[in-house]
């Protein structure tokens, strides 16, 4: 004779053990999205007439017009491209020293809460923020844009930078230290060989990000492509925004593509 | 070793003459690039207004402070949809993110050759295209307001939240489908037992993630018109009320750095 148990076995709760937690949290949680949902209000009426311009928009992604707009585009595309180069490389050459100057076992107490303040900084402020304020200063156009990607740039790679130097072996540095070696030759023979590989492949990626930035600053009067994107969407011409959307997609991609490719070589 | 004789003794070197010949050149590579772009980009640029920079600076300094506290009454509103702006659209994101990450993971995917590259194309156009990109799209598709908004930062975060949930997917232990799998157990239940609680932490930790750097974007999404915090900032700086502008910026500030410590303690405690 067989006895059936009458056991069933259940899952256990994913992440909150306690019932009366996860039952007010999980409900704090739906109560704020319904709350949230209700706040928005939707004009049902320009969302339906929108509909028509939105279908207009996908054929002219499928039918994209490359050339009635072509001489705005290629500049757009010339401002945005060499706007990226330039800001990274200038990016790059700002950020390794505050990159130092940030990371603990190199720089003395003073040199580090000044390079991390200067990285706090940088990272706080949105590049659009950034944007508007350099625009304002130095007038419309890519060098603003320049500016702005440099400026975000120091942030960005001089924390991964001044993490990546504190994360070193200190053995080979002590061992370059015991040589007698100076300070600069402590950067050049113990730090440099360790860290080169990881600068060359955030340059990259963040050669990358410059250039999917470079994009967005446009709309605030930076210069690139961003400028002519926004002009194309003004004037409704759905099927000339659509060209320039796929060609930042497959620059994104080669981008993305080559990086990547660089990096498994440096490594 | 690269050994070179100097007077008949032989010193170290670093590198081979070849190695530092070739690197020579990388470099000069490197800098013509770079002349040729900077003159190319300052082809159009007025020096006159850069040199008049710093004075522009100080004006605008001098106009911005102090800040205009009393605003903040008038931000609060704003600030309650940028929140929700950011908040839904994340959801909206991971919504379409989860079918497309488990597509696109080379062990679920139903087949490498057609729907792997669909979805891995979806991510990447997701991730090429900004936020404030697809907000301006969206304003003049379905019209100004918070519905663009969320949307906007929705389809910006599908390719995010579904590229680092793919690569979770793949990184799964296999051992545990085949265990559940030997079970008798069907596909979906192979996914509901053996991978998803494989990948739930790191997608718990993705989400917050996203959420984070949404609450940052969608500050500034009102900038075309997509509701939120960043109207209030395009209002001020068209009437150029730069009190307010800075006043404005204390608040923004605040919101990421606040949203950041949130999230860093979010995925402290989950990880």
């Amino acid at each position: 004779m067989t006895t059936t148990t009458p056991r069933v076995w259940r899952r256990p709760p994913i992440l909150i053990q306690d019932k009366r937690w996860r039952i007010a949290i999980y409900g704090g949680l739906v109560l704020y999205l319904i709350a949230a949902m209700a706040s928005i209000e939707v004009d049902w009426v320009r969302v339906y007439t929108g509909l028509e311009r939105g279908w207009r928009f996908v054929q002219g992604f499928l039918q994209p017009d490359f050339t009635s707009r072509w001489s705005d585009i290629s500049q757009g595309l010339v401002e945005s491209l060499t706007m990226t180069v330039t800001s990274t490389v200038v990016g790059v050459i700002i950020s390794i020293p505050i990159g130092i100057g940030a990371a603990r076992n190199l720089a003395p107490l003073p040199v580090y809460a000044v390079c991390r303040a200067i990285i706090a900084l940088s990272r706080a402020l949105q590049e659009i923020i950034i944007a508007i304020l350099f625009v304002a200063m130095f007038g419309f156009g890519p060098f603003a844009g320049f500016l702005t990607l440099s400026f975000a740039t120091i942030g960005f790679l001089a924390k991964l930078l001044a993490e990546d130097i504190e994360d070193i072996d200190a053995r080979q540095v002590e061992a370059v230290r015991a040589t007698g070696a100076s300070w600069w030759q402590l950067v050049n023979y113990g730090v440099q060989p360790q860290v080169m590989p990881r600068l060359i492949g955030l340059s990259l990626y963040r050669l990358d990000i410059n250039f999917r930035e470079s994009a967005v600053i446009g709309i605030v009067g930076a210069g690139g492509i961003g400028a002519t994107l926004n002009t194309a969407i003004d004037r409704y011409e759905f099927d000339s925004a659509g060209a320039i959307l796929l060609i930042i997609i497959a620059i994104v991609m080669v981008a993305e593509y080559g990086s990547s490719t660089v990096r498994k070589w440096v490594q | 070793m690269p050994v070179a004789t100097i007077d008949g003794a032989p010193v170290w070197r670093h590198r081979t003459s070849r190695q530092s010949l070739l690197i020579w050149f990388g470099w000069l590579c490197l800098v013509a690039l770079f002349v040729f772009c900077w003159q190319v980009m300052t082809r159009d640029t007025i020096w006159a207004f850069v040199e008049d920079a710093p004075r522009q600076a100080a004006d605008i300094g001098s106009r911005m402070f102090p800040p205009r506290w009393s605003y903040i009454e008038r931000l609060l509103l704003p600030l309650w949809d940028t929140l929700n702006i950011a908040t839904l659209g994340t959801v909206l994101g991971i919504i379409i993110a989860v079918p497309i990450a488990f597509l696109a993971a080379r062990n679920t995917t139903p087949s490498t050759l057609i729907v792997r590259p669909i979805a891995l194309f979806i991510i990447v156009a997701s991730r090429s295209i900004n936020s404030l990109i697809w907000a301006l799209l969206l304003v003049s598709i379905i019209g100004p307001g918070v519905l663009a908004g969320v949307i906007a930062i929705g389809l910006r975060s599908i390719g995010f939240v579904a590229k680092l949930l793919y690569e979770a997917i793949e990184e799964i232990d296999e051992k545990q489908v085949e265990a559940v799998r030997s079970t008798g157990a069907s596909g979906a239940q192979v996914i509901d037992y053996a991978i998803v609680p494989q990948v739930l932490p790191a997608f718990f930790g993705i989400a917050v993630f996203r959420w984070d750097i949404n609450i940052r974007e969608s500050t500034i999404l009102g900038l075309v018109g997509a509701g939120g915090i960043g109207l209030q900032l395009q209002a001020s700086l068209n009437v150029l009320a730069w009190p307010q502008v800075t006043m404005i910026f204390v608040v923004i500030l605040a919101t990421v750095v606040i949203s950041e410590w949130v999230s860093a303690k979010v995925r402290h405690a989950i990880i």
